[in-house]
């Protein structure tokens, strides 16, 4: 649904972008994370048409950003990092107006407002002016403007950076809902958190450049190691460390628990677990400990590498 | 595979530019800032003019004629007209530069909307609110003029006049406020760089006002003439500026003098088919075998648009001059060819012709007007200079006209009063207008890839290379052919 390749930008001498190659399948939500000025805003500006890039090319729903710009903008809805929005303006007069630009017959575009306005709880305020709406109200809105002609991809600029706990579950909801109806999503966001949560597949951009990409799970295990297990025993170990250390390598345990890597899990732990049991080792529990998204994020923009290792076959060059 | 399930209507460019209209339009109509002032002026201020017409008839008619107040009443019919639309220029400003400044226009950039169309919306809609207040208080002035004693009852030329020049006053104003929202981020500094249309604006008005007063009034057509050419260069330079591109790519209204001068030197140095490669360092060297092999004939190439329309200009200068000579012929006096003997050149202004002849007097005075006409060029986009065109070769064609109609044989005046050293100044000259006028082009048509501060900093370089490398030796020398070797051509043909 997405792809880019070679995409480059540059502003006279500063390259903004550079060589983004991107494959992004219909259905799919990707995360792309990197520090403020890294580039992602561009990207997203490249990828909707709105700029121009100095090299390479993307396309969207199988039109050219270029030369079918105005297809492009059709297909596509982007919720811009600032909502900036007509202060004097109605809530279904703003809507209206965007509509309209889309072409969308007058009714459709009450019907869908209606519906879209009540999905996120703002259909209440939808006669008041915008500068009456909290920040998290605006920002819900924005949203629906980039839903309203219910485009096949979504560029989400910090969707939820404004709202509260619960506007911001709804909105992740919503994300969820489109993933399911096969929109295809590109997500700029800090809250890795949520990205983890709603991404299909990451790709860090760090000075222009793609530094990495792939599923969290990959990404995790490329930049951390294998997976970290933790087994957690009924009494002490009694000198089971070493019996443990001929399947895994163990990193570190405590009176009644060992914490131990493994580089596949699913071939590994039956093989432990059946082990311990001939052993009669009363085992409590065995689980993956938790590595953030954000341990690997850092990690990564931090050593600011880039590392090919990290491309996922068959996705980039 | 997913499909979007939305229906749409095809719009037409105009269609599209009128959703936006009417969006900017309900916008200004809900701002109080906006709203009073134009009521004001349309609604009432026309009244108060009324009656100050009226007032003062009365009480001049009382010891004089009155006629020389009544010509008061064209001057108020321009006010009430041009007030209202005074505010199509804050309106265009905050239109252009104010989404900008507010974050809102990236959304719109993303709809299936041409830049075109964008352009066209805002346009009209910082337009025809103000305009449309305009045409109703001189509507409401001329209406209470009639109606009321002492009647004045305008030509029907000068009410038309009336609504074309408010109409073609009001499009200047939005159209340069584009130019002007181009260059800036913030409506702070296009409302200081706004001084670039107020000024030549109230020049403009100042200079109406004392037509009207001398009841010239056919003159102001001339004022709408070139009211829309002003329009045709400013809308054309806005449709080219208004741009996706250029409008997310402008980040801060920062003026670097050293990355400018760094800019300058790569646009000098680098050959001219890498010159727009601002990161091009390896190419930006001096290479004075270069420059004359490669350069200046590559630049000269380049310039085949500015050459033809100078050579059109000169062409109607040449028409004009021949069409002014036979207007006003010189009397016989004026050019005593016959008379000129030896100690002709040491008394020059008996002839009148020449100037005092010395190399450097003409050579500093043919710089100088090269140097004017690069000046000039930047702040009227290529129009001044070629209005020193006109006057330069108009001269020239001019003298030789009266040269013909005094009896005497051109192609001798020619070949010994011009030719000796204009077979390098003309060519020079010529070469240095197309140079100058390139500049001012950029203004509006900035060379593919750059923008418009990076197009004049190119042709300048351009300008300046061509100036120091070919235009300075071939006007020497042809200032000292014009001070030492020219005077002994005429005198061996004339004087002999």
């Amino acid at each position: 649904m997405i792809e880019t390749v070679d995409l480059s930008k540059e502003f006279g001498e500063f390259v903004a972008v550079r060589d983004v190659c991107l494959n992004v399948p219909e259905g799919e939500v990707l995360a792309l994370l990197g520090p403020n000025g890294a580039g992602k805003t561009t990207t997203v500006r490249m990828l909707g048409s709105i700029l121009k890039p100095t090299s390479g090319y993307a396309r969207i729903a199988g039109y050219d950003t270029v030369t079918q710009a105005k297809s492009v903008r059709r297909v596509i809805g982007l919720l811009t990092e600032f909502p900036g929005l007509y202060l004097r303006m109605k809530g279904l007069d703003y809507l209206s107006f965007f509509g309209e630009l889309q072409g969308m017959p007058k009714d459709l575009i009450r019907s869908r407002s209606e519906q879209l306005l009540k999905r996120f709880q703002l259909w209440d305020a939808h006669n008041k002016q915008l500068g009456q709406y909290s920040k998290g109200m605006k920002q819900k809105l924005t949203l629906v403007r980039a839903m309203l002609h219910d485009p096949l991809v979504l560029f989400l600029d910090e969707p939820t950076s404004a709202m509260d706990p619960h506007s911001a579950k709804l909105v992740r909801d919503s994300i969820a809902n489109l993933r399911r109806e096969r929109r295809t999503i590109v997500l700029c966001t800090h809250n890795l958190a949520e990205a983890e949560q709603l991404a299909d597949r990451i790709a860090i951009i760090s000075q222009g450049r793609i530094i990495a990409q792939g599923t969290p799970a990959e990404l995790k295990q490329r930049l951390l190691g294998d997976p970290l297990m933790e087994i957690r025993m009924a009494g002490p170990l009694n000198g089971l460390v070493p019996t443990l250390g001929a399947y895994v390598h163990v990193v570190d345990y405590g009176l009644d628990w060992v914490r131990f890597t493994v580089p596949n899990p699913a071939e590994y732990n039956p093989k432990l677990l059946n082990e311990l049991a001939r052993q009669e080792v009363p085992v409590v529990t065995l689980s993956e400990v938790p590595r953030s998204l954000e341990e690997v994020y850092l990690r990564i923009v931090e050593t600011n590498q880039l590392d090919l290792e990290f491309q996922p076959v068959g996705e980039v060059k | 595979m997913a499909v979007q399930t939305v229906s749409r209507v095809e719009h037409s460019i105009l269609g599209n530019a009128l959703v936006i209209t009417r969006r900017e339009m309900r916008d200004s109509l809900r701002d109080w800032r906006i709203v009073s002032p134009i009521v004001i002026l349309t609604l009432i201020f026309p009244f108060i003019m009324d009656f100050t017409s009226r007032w003062a008839t009365n009480w001049v008619s009382r010891f004089t004629d009155p006629l020389l107040v009544e010509r008061l009443n064209p001057f108020l019919l321009m006010v009430v007209g041009f007030f209202p639309i005074s505010f199509s220029l804050i309106i265009a400003l905050e239109s252009f530069v104010g989404e900008k400044e507010r974050n809102s226009i990236e959304p719109i950039l993303s709809m299936p909307v041409s830049d075109l169309e964008l352009y066209l919306g805002k346009l009209l809609s910082s337009l025809l609110l103000p305009l449309l207040a305009s045409y109703l208080g001189i509507s409401v002035f001329l209406i209470s003029r009639l109606l009321t004693t002492p009647r004045w009852v305008p030509p029907v030329d000068l009410a038309i006049l009336m609504y074309l020049l408010t109409t073609a006053e009001a499009l200047v104003m939005v159209s340069g406020a584009v130019v002007v929202s181009s260059q800036t981020t913030s409506v702070r500094a296009a409302n200081l760089l706004a001084s670039f249309i107020i000024i030549p604006m109230a020049l403009l008005i100042q200079a109406e006002s004392v037509i009207m007063f001398y009841a010239e009034y056919s003159t102001l057509w001339w004022f709408v003439a070139a009211l829309l050419v002003v329009n045709v260069i400013l809308v054309r330079m806005g449709i080219r500026l208004f741009n996706r591109e250029d409008i997310l790519s402008r980040e801060l209204d920062e003026l670097n003098l050293k990355n400018t001068w760094r800019d300058f030197k790569g646009y000098f140095l680098r050959p001219p088919e890498l010159a727009a490669q601002r990161g091009n360092a390896e190419a930006a060297r001096f290479d004075l075998l270069r420059i004359y092999r490669h350069d200046i004939p590559l630049l000269i190439k380049q310039q085949a648009l500015p050459l033809g329309v100078i050579a059109v200009v000169s062409l109607i200068a040449v028409v004009m001059g021949i069409m002014l000579a036979r207007q006003f012929p010189v009397p016989p006096e004026a050019l005593p060819l016959q008379e000129i003997t030896p100690d002709t050149f040491e008394s020059i202004q008996k002839l009148q012709l020449l100037p005092r002849i010395n190399t450097r007097f003409i050579f500093t005075n043919n710089v100088r007007v090269l140097l004017l006409a690069g000046l000039v060029s930047v702040f009227s986009f290529g129009s001044l200079t070629l209005l020193l065109t006109l006057i330069n070769v108009g001269l020239v064609s001019f003298i030789i006209s009266e040269v013909v109609l005094l009896g005497y044989n051109p192609w001798l005046f020619l070949a010994t009063f011009i030719l000796p050293h204009g077979i390098l100044e003309l060519p020079a000259v010529l070469l240095g207008l197309t140079f100058a006028l390139r500049i001012g082009a950029a203004m509006v048509s900035p060379p593919s890839g750059l923008d418009i501060g990076q197009g004049v900093l190119l042709t300048l370089a351009n300008f300046i290379k061509v100036l120091i490398f070919l235009l300075i030796p071939l006007l020497l020398l042809a200032a000292y052919i014009e001070a030492n070797i020219t005077p002994q051509i005429v005198l061996t043909f004339y004087a002999g």
